[in-house]
This record gives structure tokens, sequence and C-alpha cells, in this order.
């Protein structure tokens, strides 16, 4: 009986096609023609790695972005979805990864928020928890209507948000990432929640990179690869390798190291390294690394898995529940930043933005970040301009850094010029280590074969380099010794001789090759 | 974003925007005169009439000028203290109460030590002024690093306290002991010492505190863009990830941005009472004794784009508005809470135009990030200006 009164408020949904979908943001081709398409009934899951346009398809469907080509259509009529409010009104509704919710508000108060009132301008409260009670018994969602959203956990807010995207009457869920953010337990809770909708006749999107996730819950799967669509099979009929494969090909040759560099002495290590994650989650879990003078140990995984943390455990920015941290032999678990960073440690972070750059800097203050304290750059507390600008144009000229000028705000560089400017800073110190995470994110070819350059050049003069990336041909083309991370563990060491994409892609994926394959639920 | 330099093709609508921005609150302030003269005309006045009394008032003679100087003094050096935490993205909105306290510490000493040569007591004076608006302002500022206090809170619950004691001590320990005993009971201290007083530069109120302040102004300027400490405090202000990256210790420069800034106060306060009214008075609230000046000097320093060289011609006209509103109330015979309001208008337009001032930048950025992606010589030109100019 519940269940009829909630499924009558709900849109009819049989099918929604996405024909020929082309956007492009400033030099990227976010989604090139891309073909997709959900039906009643099925969880239909976009796969593919970080920037292959999963989200960008996912919101231009939700209304937040407009497509440059390309059609969308609705129960087999062509629908146009200008906004976010639009999307709802034809039924669609998405559960973003962070979660729009209002923490000081309770539960009914977020699900009731910008929507009438059924009293007119008194609150209808009542009537709202009525229904949220209704729903959440229909899909086992157990909620209390009048908790208020900080009292509840990351799985808990979850079902807030599908609870909110139901009550206006969404019959097409986009979950984007849903189970990123989720423990084990929770992320099964949400696959059963899942299952009962679809049973009911919902149709439901769901955006991941986590392959076994993919392969356990799906019935379609489709990966996009930069912008294009690789395919779309029915999860049966598919096996997490051939998934792995599609997810991971490049077309782009890098430059590829074959010569060897002998390899000298340790110059990171982790032991037995324990540290927690920014939501309080285990982030690095008894990890063991070693990265020796004059080689480049590339860490694949698939994003989220911990590299965060293993980079910043290193740098000290974060501190580290047990375990040691060595650079030069010398025990530098602990030590300030700063103090590690004059031990010889360069880091080139992953948000170079946010933690490697001060925006509204110039690019020669940008350039003595790490040493604007230190003779040649000051002496007696004051900075000695002359010198920082002599500096600085020799760095834009070693570094072919294309500025008007050296007092170009950093903001107002692109971002293959950001990271020269990053790497000018971290690799003229002539540092005896490096952690490089996603140097060639968001860079174009060129920018990025210079950075690769620059890394092999810094391994040829005997730096110990670690280099994080999600980009397996990148870390196959550099890489001595490629290490695997997923859920914070060090899956696996391989040389870069015997390693196969298959082989990590299956790791990356938190399978040991030569296990039994997961197959699809059929 | 494509690396190829397309400058030919930028609009050249760009640069005079940025001028446009510099002047931004020129602007505001002429649109609150507007909305001002509205106000006269309800209240019957011609606003013609009222705003040349109030320019004569301002800057019409001599003396006229070294009151608005007068004025602009205490400005000026809260001003300065703003300008400094206000980098380190700190909002300090104590310039009341850290003024107040430095006031109060500089005098006490002032009135127990009566022996001491005059530019002894003075530079004792300075160094206690400062010192009490250091830990009226340096307070917030722990509390502000290591406890995540919001600090325009506490800075403004700080400024509560400031009054009180301020009372409490000028009705009772530190009270005139003529005033003690008179029944009117007048909440003031002593008069200081004839010698302690600031000398005076021209024949007029104007002290030497207002060369002091100018000669600081350049000295945090100094401090902001030449010594490493002001580098960290911007690069605090601006990114506290990216400096955490780069070794500084963010909760410290906090604190030390805070210090720096309530001793600006604190100086303003310690000059209140050793340039110009030689003892310490009030009638119960913090603007008995400070004229506002601790809120003043933030929007001084705000119309002076936080930067401390220009915070001194901010630091004048807002003086002058002042001084010349008083004229104005005189001349035209309008209530005094229309100066009042007259003063909050300007200060609502100013604010309110660094709003579009972000905007208009922002979008030229977004511009340039979206297609031609580097600066045009002059922009760039500009850009080194603002930092190093």
């Amino acid at each position: 009986m519940e269940k009829t009164a909630t499924q009558n408020l709900r849109s009819a949904f049989e099918t929604l096609e996405m024909h020929n979908i082309t956007k492009r943001f400033p030099g990227v081709l976010a989604n090139d023609h891309v073909d997709f398409d959900v039906v009643s009934g099925e969880v239909h899951a976009l796969l593919g790695e970080n920037g292959a346009g999963k989200s960008t398809l996912m919101k231009i469907l939700y209304g937040m972005y407009r497509p440059d080509e390309g059609r969308i259509v609705l129960n087999g009529k062509e629908i146009s979805i200008p906004t976010p409010t639009a999307a709802i009104s034809h039924g669609i509704g998405m559960i973003h990864q962070h979660f729009m919710l209002v923490p000081t508000l309770t539960v009914a108060e977020n699900v009731a928020l910008g929507l009438p009132s059924s009293k007119g301008p008194l609150t209808d409260l009542d009537v709202v928890s009525e229904r949220i009670i209704d729903l959440a018994n229909t899909y086992h969602l157990k909620i209390d209507p009048s908790a208020f959203i900080w009292q509840l956990s990351v799985g808990q807010q979850q079902r807030v948000e599908i609870i909110k995207a139901l009550y206006r009457g969404a019959s097409l869920l986009l979950l984007d990432e849903p189970t990123a953010v989720l423990t084990p337990q929770e992320v099964d809770e949400l696959f059963v929640i899942m299952r009962q909708m679809t049973d009911d006749g919902y149709g439901l999107v769901f955006i991941s990179h986590k392959l076994h996730e993919v392969v356990e819950i799906s019935d379609r799967i489709t990966v996009l690869r930069d912008g294009r669509k690789i395919g779309t099979q029915p999860t049966c009929d598919v096996t997490t390798q051939t998934l792995a494969n599609w997810m991971v090909g490049h077309e782009i040759n890098f430059i590829t190291s074959q010569e060897k560099v002998d390899r000298g002495e340790c110059r990171i290590e982790l032991r037995d390294a324990c540290c927690s994650s920014d939501r309080g989650t285990e982030g690095l879990g008894d990890v063991n690394l070693k990265v020796y003078s004059g080689e480049i140990v590339g860490l694949a995984g698939v994003s989220g898995n911990g590299q965060l943390e293993l980079a910043e455990a290193i740098t000290g920015l974060r501190s580290l529940i047990s375990g040691k941290v060595f650079l030069d032999g010398q025990d530098i678990t602990g030590l300030p930043p700063g103090k590690i960073t004059e031990k010889g440690l360069a880091y080139v972070p992953e948000e170079r933005m946010k933690d490697g750059m001060i925006s509204a800097f110039n690019i020669s203050e940008n350039l003595v970040l790490r040493e604007h304290h230190r003779w040649p750059f000051s002496k007696r507390g004051f900075l000695r301009m002359p010198y920082i600008y002599e500096h600085t144009d020799r760095m834009i000229k070693q570094y072919r850094i294309k500025t008007p000028s050296r007092a170009t705000l950093a903001k107002n560089l692109s971002g293959g010029n950001i990271q020269k400017v990053l790497l000018a800073r971290e690799l003229s110190r002539s540092p005896r280590a490096i952690v490089a995470a996603q140097p060639t994110r968001g860079l174009d070819i060129g920018a990025t074969e210079y950075v690769h350059e620059q890394l092999l050049d810094q391994r040829k003069k005997g730096a110990a380099i670690l280099l994080i990336s999600e980009d397996l041909d990148e870390i196959l083309a550099i890489a001595d010794r490629i290490a695997v991370i997923y859920e914070g563990k060090i899956m696996d060491i391989l040389p870069r001789e015997t390693a196969t994409k298959e082989d990590l892609g299956l790791l990356m994926a938190g399978v040991h090759p030569g296990e039994e394959l997961e197959t699809g639920n059929c | 974003m494509s690396e190829s330099n397309k400058n030919s093709s930028r609009p050249t609508k760009f640069h005079i925007s940025g001028i446009f921005d510099a002047l931004m609150p020129i602007f505001a302030t002429i649109a609150a005169l507007l909305v001002g003269a509205i106000l006269l005309l309800l209240l019957g006045a011609n606003p013609i009439t009222a705003y040349s009394a109030l320019i004569e008032g301002a800057f019409g003679s001599f003396n006229a000028f070294a009151e608005t100087l007068v004025k602009a003094t205490p400005l000026l050096l809260v001003g300065l203290g703003t300008c400094i935490a206000y980098r380190a993205s700190v909002t300090n909105i104590g310039g009341e109460g850290q003024m107040i306290i430095g006031a109060l510490l500089s005098t006490w000493i002032g009135l127990s030590f009566t022996n001491l040569p005059g530019w002894l007591m003075i530079l004792i004076a300075f160094l206690a002024g400062s010192l009490g608006g250091a830990i009226w302002g340096g307070l917030p500022g722990l509390l502000k690093a290591y406890f995540n206090v919001n600090e325009i809170l506490s800075t403004v619950m700080m400024n509560a306290i400031a009054v009180q004691i301020m009372n409490y001590m000028l009705r009772g320990p530190m009270i005139d002991p003529e005033q003690a005993q008179a029944a009117s009971q007048i909440p003031q201290t002593a008069r200081l010492e004839v010698a302690y007083r600031l000398p005076r530069l021209v024949p007029t109120r104007l002290h030497i505190g207002l060369l002091i302040a100018v000669v600081l102004a350049v000295l945090v300027y100094i401090l902001l863009w030449r010594t490493t400490l002001g580098y960290r405090i911007r690069a605090v202000g601006q990114n506290k990830d990216a400096s955490k990256y780069g070794g500084v210790d963010v909760k410290k420069h906090i604190v030390i941005a805070m210090l720096l800034s309530g001793a600006f106060a604190g100086l303003a306060g310690m000059m209140q009472v050793y340039g110009v009214n030689y003892r310490m008075i009030t009638d119960g609230s913090a603007t008995g004794f400070t004229g506002n000046a601790g809120f003043n000097g933030i929007v001084a320093a705000l119309f002076g784009q936080l930067h401390p060289i220009l915070t001194i011609p901010a630091s004048v006209l807002f003086g002058g508005l002042l001084v010349g509103a008083n004229a104005m109330q005189r001349v035209v015979q309008v209530p005094s809470a229309l100066i009042t309001a007259l003063n909050g208008l300007v200060v609502v337009f100013v604010v309110s135009s660094d709003y579009f001032r972000k905007r208009n930048q922002a979008k030229r950025v977004a511009f340039v990030e979206s297609g031609q992606d580097t600066q045009p010589p002059g922009e760039a030109k500009k850009d080194l200006e603002e930092v190093t100019a």
C-alpha cells in the first residue's frame, strides 16, 4: 500500500537516450560525440578514469552544463535540459559526490528545502516527515526525519540525498561516485537499496572507477576514455580484465626511457607507515616502500586509494599514527615540512594550485616559496629582490616558462606553465629525493613530455623519484619499478620489465593476478 | 589551454577597466555623497551649500587642514594595522579596544613616572602603547590560530571588555584626583606633564604623530613586500595549504599579524592622549575616547585597497570628511545624526564597491584563461605595480 502511495508521485520512466553529445571546454574536448542510454529497471555503470568525461556527461543530463552538440530523448520525446530544475521536472535526480545538505537542519528540513509547502507560509514538516518515512520504508533507507544532518554518518547522509531526489519525483537517478565516501559495509547496503529501486522500475546511472563494484552492481557498462565512448556491454559479457584494458588504453605514445641508471643508496623509506585520511578513515595501512637513488618508482592506483596520504606522509604534511619515514637514512618522522625540504626533498603536489602555488602571487614570489628565508634569496630577514628577479629570469629561460613577465600572477598562467614554475622551484634546488604526484595531470602532450624529460634528467643526476600517477602509460614509460596501491595498502611492487597493463589493472582493482576473476552478475 | 600568444586581438577596454577599478573607491564616495544629498534635501537643507561647507571645513584653510590631519593620524595608524591583519586574511575589528588598552597602559606609565626627561617618556609611551594594543590584538590572534575562534567575534568582544576596563580605570584607580574630590566625578585622568606632550608641528593641534605615522606607512610597505616576515604573512593570507607546504608556520604568523595590527592601533590610542588631549577622557563609551577611529581606520585601509601607502591619502580623505562634517552641521543646521549616517553611507558604498572591483578582476582572469592565455604587457605591468610599487 505504501508503495503505491509513493509511486504515484513519480514520473513514468521508460528510456532515456543521449545521442552524439559533445561538450568542449577551453582546450579540452570533455565529451566527443558520446552516445548513452538508460532503460527502466537497470543499473547502467559509467566507467572511466578521472577526466574521462563521466561527470561532464552526467552534468549535461542534470542541466548543469549545456552540450555543444547532441540530443537528449526521454521516453521517445526529445527534451532540452537547461537547468537542474528542468532536470528534476523531467524526473531526473542526481546524487552528487559532495553532498548538498545543510548540516544544522534536520533531515525533513533538508528534504523540504526549496519546495513549496502545502501550508502556505508555514512549514509542513509533519507532512514531509510522513512521506520520508514512507519512502524510507519502501527502500529500506532507515532514516529518522527529525535527526540533524550533522548527527548522521556519511552513508546516512547519502540516503538523505537519495530521499531528496525521490521526494522530488525522480525516476532516473544519477549517482556520481556514490561509493567513494562509503565504508565497504555501507557500499553493500547501498547496493541493496539500488537493487530494490531497479526492481521498482527506476533507472540508475552508476558512475565509478572501481572495477569490482561496477561488475557487482551493474547490468550494463559503458566505458569512457578521454571524452570518447569506448564501448557499451552487458555486464555478464565482460571481465574485469577487458574493462581494465578499455579504461587505461591510450593512443598517445609517451617517451620511454630504456637506459638504466645505476641504482644507488636508499633515499626514501617508509617503514610500516599508518595514517588516517582527511575523512578519518584509514589512509595508509602498514606501508613499506623504498626508493633508491637513480630510480623512478611509479605508484599506480585508482585515485583516492591512499596516494595523497602517502605523499603527505613523506613530505611531513600529514602525521603518522605509527611507523617511520626516512630520508637519506635519517629519521624524518614528525619533522615539519620546512625541515624536510631543507634535507633535500622536493614535492610536486597533486593539486598544484591549492598546495603548491599561491595564485595571487607572481612568478618571482612563487619561485621562492620554499627558500625565501634562506641565502641567497634573503639576508637578515630582508628579501634580496635583485637576486630574486635575476633568479626568476634564469628560471623562466631554463625551464622555458611562457610568460609576458616575471611579475605575472600565477593564476594568469596556463596549466602547463604553472607546472613549469613549480618544477623550476622544486628541481632547481638539486633535490636528493622527489615526490611527484600526478605531475602531468591536465597538461597537454608537449608539457607532459617536458615534465617526463625533467624527471628522467633528475634520475640521471641521482635523485630518488616517487612518481604517483593514475596514468599507467606514464608509469610504464618512465618508471623503473611499479608499486600498486589499493585501499591504503601496497598490493605489489613489480619491475617494469615484467609488469603488464593487465596485471597492473587488476592490482589497481584490488585483485591479485591469478586469483579467480570476478564476472558480472547475470 | 593554448600556449600561443594572441595579444593583438585583445580589446583595449581591459586597460581602461583596470583604471576604473583603481578609482572605484572614489566613485563609491561620490555615490554615497549623492545619496547623502537626498537625505539633506529631505531635511530641508541645500546639498550644495552643505557640501561646500564640508569641503571648506575640511580643506578650506590652514587650520582646517591641520585639524583634518590630526583626525587622519589615528585613522592611518589603525589602517596600517588593518593592512597587516587583512593581508594575513585575519579580520581585525578590534581597533577600538586595542586603541583603548594602548592608551590606558601608556597613560598609566606617564602619570606614574613624572620625573623622566620628556624624550625618554615619549619613547617609553610609544612602546607601552604598542604593547597594550599588541596584547589586545594578540589574544584574539592566539585564539584564532590555535583554537579556531572566529576573530571577528573575539575582537568585537575584546572591544567591549576594553571599554569596561577603561570606564573602571578612569572612574577608579586612574581618576584625576581633582575629579575624585569634586562632585562632578568626570571620568578622566589627570593631565600629563607638559614635557611629555608630543611636539607640535605648526601652531595648531597637529603633532609629530602624523609624521611618525607616515614613516610607519613606508615601513609597513617595506615589511610586507621586502622582508621574509611580510612575505610569509601575505603567503599565509593567500593560501594556507601552500604556505604550510612552503615551510611557513601558519599559526605563528596569524598571531604575529594580529600582534602587529594591535600594536598600531595601540599606538593610535597613545597618540590621542600624548598628542591631542594630554589626558584620557571618556563619556562611558568607546567612541567617547577613540572618536570611532578604531572602525574608521579599517575603512580607510579598505579605501586604500589594503596598501599601506595608499592608506595615507585615504586616511586624509576620511579625516577631512569627519572634520568637514562638523562644519557642515554648523552651517546648514542638520542633526548630528546625519553626519553619522553620511559616514556610514561612505563605508557601505566603499566596502560594496570592493565587490565589483574583485568581480571585474575575476572576469578579466576568466577571459585570460578562456583563450588568449597570456597577459598583454600592459596588464602585466599593472600586476607588477600592484605587487612591488
